[in-house]
């Protein structure tokens, strides 16, 4: 088995030895037919993931590199929906992709959608609940934040470039960084932009950070930041399940 | 070995479908004969969503089977407790009517290929697949059904017959069978043999579900035919002709249609589950 599954990711080897055709004849292209099966369909996983980044650098180059990923990291699970988690990484190590520097983050961003569309479902908190705390214990206090939400902080228009590449008629990207928090109020993950303050704001929430602790990490990259419009996403997006007004040491 | 009584396998004998998300509707407002669903056990291992909640929705509606594809039952490794801890999972909170897997293999050390992959049919082989069979049976505590592969060649290797080879692991398990009448024809076709007396010698007294499904037309290195079972077409005249020949002998069995690549409208799979209620009535 070892020399059958060898050849089945080097194109390279011969069919092994030892199959026939039923005839007698040796096997010859009908062990492609498994060859075929395993890139082909690994490759399918990877253009269902990845439609943003495909259609950066072009179906034919796409196949190419995802072949690439393919040989380089096989699947360790039998869940597709978790394959190609890694690509971002990869993608930032090819040199002819040198010249994209924001690919590596599309890619990201791709697969944090796909993660959150798998996500565990949970109850969100009211956002009334943050207005009976008292006020003095408002700065101490910590989200639970679904764990469908995911944060993609980058220094590329990043949701600009994703939504360019995926919506017929969008706008043009703009050169500012953005930050991408994706959500899912239901069933859809949505991403939403960031500026590179909120970004700061929500990853120390989604670290676990007292609310004081992360207006502080937001004042530090932007002391103007606007922190009421992502607390009132979070809330409208149903991305917050619990305030934790306790230390949790 | 298991026994069989305690876990009956529930589907009922009419025409199931593959579920495809992009059928959620029409199968829940227009099912027509279809009177339950398979799922491939893979797709249904995330911790939410829509997918699972669609299947919450599903299996108050309809019976269901769940259908494991990545167990690698045929591999000579140990089988992957991880996955089988989610498969039992999975089992356990959905209650599926039935559970079945594939006398393939599909993961080589850490490995998976996301192919189902053939094996050798030995004494060696025999063992290994049986003490699988055992451990899965032994751990999701239910009867399982072993589906025969679609096979493009043959190992020199082989000493026993696939219908031999099969019949063997009931005997030894417990195990009861899916019949993949497509891939009986897949296999007939590509290997030279016999599609009806592969159907003559096969432990037809085992089977809890059958499978049809298309499949696409290729030739070889030679020129001989070559089909992959490439479950992205409707079934042909000779596989319904075939499952003609199972059910005379079986009575009415599930049967199932698969359509998992290039997916139709809801429709036109719809029309091949009218195909299979005819079937499993002849007038």
């Amino acid at each position: 088995m070892k020399r059958f599954y060898d050849a089945l990711l080097d194109p390279v080897l011969p069919a092994p030895e030892g199959l026939h055709d039923g005839t007698g004849a040796v096997a010859g292209k009908r062990f492609d037919v498994y060859r075929n099966n395993v890139m082909q369909s690994l490759t399918d996983v990877m253009r269902a993931g990845f439609p943003a980044v495909r259609k950066l650098i072009g179906a034919q180059n796409f196949d190419l590199v995802a072949g690439a990923f393919i040989r380089a990291q096989p699947p360790t699970l039998p869940i597709m929906q978790r394959y190609g988690d890694g690509f971002d990484s990869f993608l930032a190590e090819v040199p002819q992709l040198a010249h994209l520097g924001y690919l590596s983050d599309v890619a990201g961003l791709e697969q944090a959608l796909r993660l959150s569309y798998h996500a565990a479902d949970c109850v969100p908190l009211d956002a009334a609940r943050l207005g009976d705390l008292p006020p003095e214990q408002l700065g101490a206090v910590r989200f639970a934040v679904a764990p469908a939400v995911h944060l993609i902080p980058s220094v590329w228009p990043l949701y600009d470039i994703w939504r360019f590449n995926t919506e017929d008629g969008a706008p043009k990207p703009q050169p500012v960084a953005q930050h991408v928090l994706i959500t899912r109020a239901d069933y859809d993950p949505v991403p939403h932009p960031l500026s590179p303050a909120q970004g700061a704001w929500i990853a120390a929430l989604m670290a676990g950070e007292t609310l004081e602790a992360a207006q502080d990490a937001a004042g530090a990259v932007d002391p103007a930041c606007d922190i009421a419009t992502p607390m009132a996403l979070l809330f409208a997006q149903n991305a917050v399940t619990g305030l934790i007004t306790k230390d949790p040491a | 070995m298991l026994d069989a009584r305690r876990t009956p396998n529930t589907l009922p004998n009419a025409p199931g479908v593959g579920f495809k998300p992009a059928h959620f509707q029409g199968l829940t407002d227009d099912p027509g004969p279809a009177h339950w669903i398979e799922v491939h056990a893979e797709n249904y291992m995330g911790d939410g969503g829509r997918q699972i909640a669609q299947l919450r929705a599903l299996s108050e509606q309809f019976a269901t089977s769940v259908h494991g594809v990545g167990l690698s039952i045929g591999g000579a490794q140990d089988l992957d407790a991880d996955h089988l801890a989610r498969l039992k999972h999975l089992c356990d909170w959905l209650k599926p009517d039935s559970f079945s897997e594939h006398l393939a293999w599909s993961t080589h050390g850490a490995e998976y290929m996301n192919d189902l992959l053939p094996l050798p049919y030995t004494d060696a082989t025999l063992a290994h697949v049986a003490a699988h069979i055992d451990q899965v049976q032994d751990t999701l505590g239910r009867q399982m059904l072993l589906e025969n592969p679609s096979s493009y060649l043959a190992f020199d290797d082989s000493t026993w017959s696939e219908t031999e080879f099969l019949a063997e692991l009931v005997r030894r398990t417990g195990c009861g069978l899916l019949l993949d009448v497509n891939n009986v024809f897949i296999s007939a076709t590509n290997l030279g043999t016999s599609a009806e007396a592969y159907i003559d010698a096969y432990p037809l007294e085992a089977v809890g579900e059958l499978h049809v499904g298309g499949h696409a037309e290729d030739i070889d290195d030679r020129g001989a035919p070559l089909l992959i079972d490439s479950h992205g077409a409707p079934v042909v005249g000779a596989v319904w002709t075939l499952l003609d020949r199972v059910l005379a002998r079986t009575g009415p069995r599930p049967v199932l249609v698969e359509w998992d690549n290039d997916v139709p409208d809801w429709p036109t799979l719809r029309a091949e589950a009218v195909r299979a209620a005819a079937a499993l009535a002849p007038a």
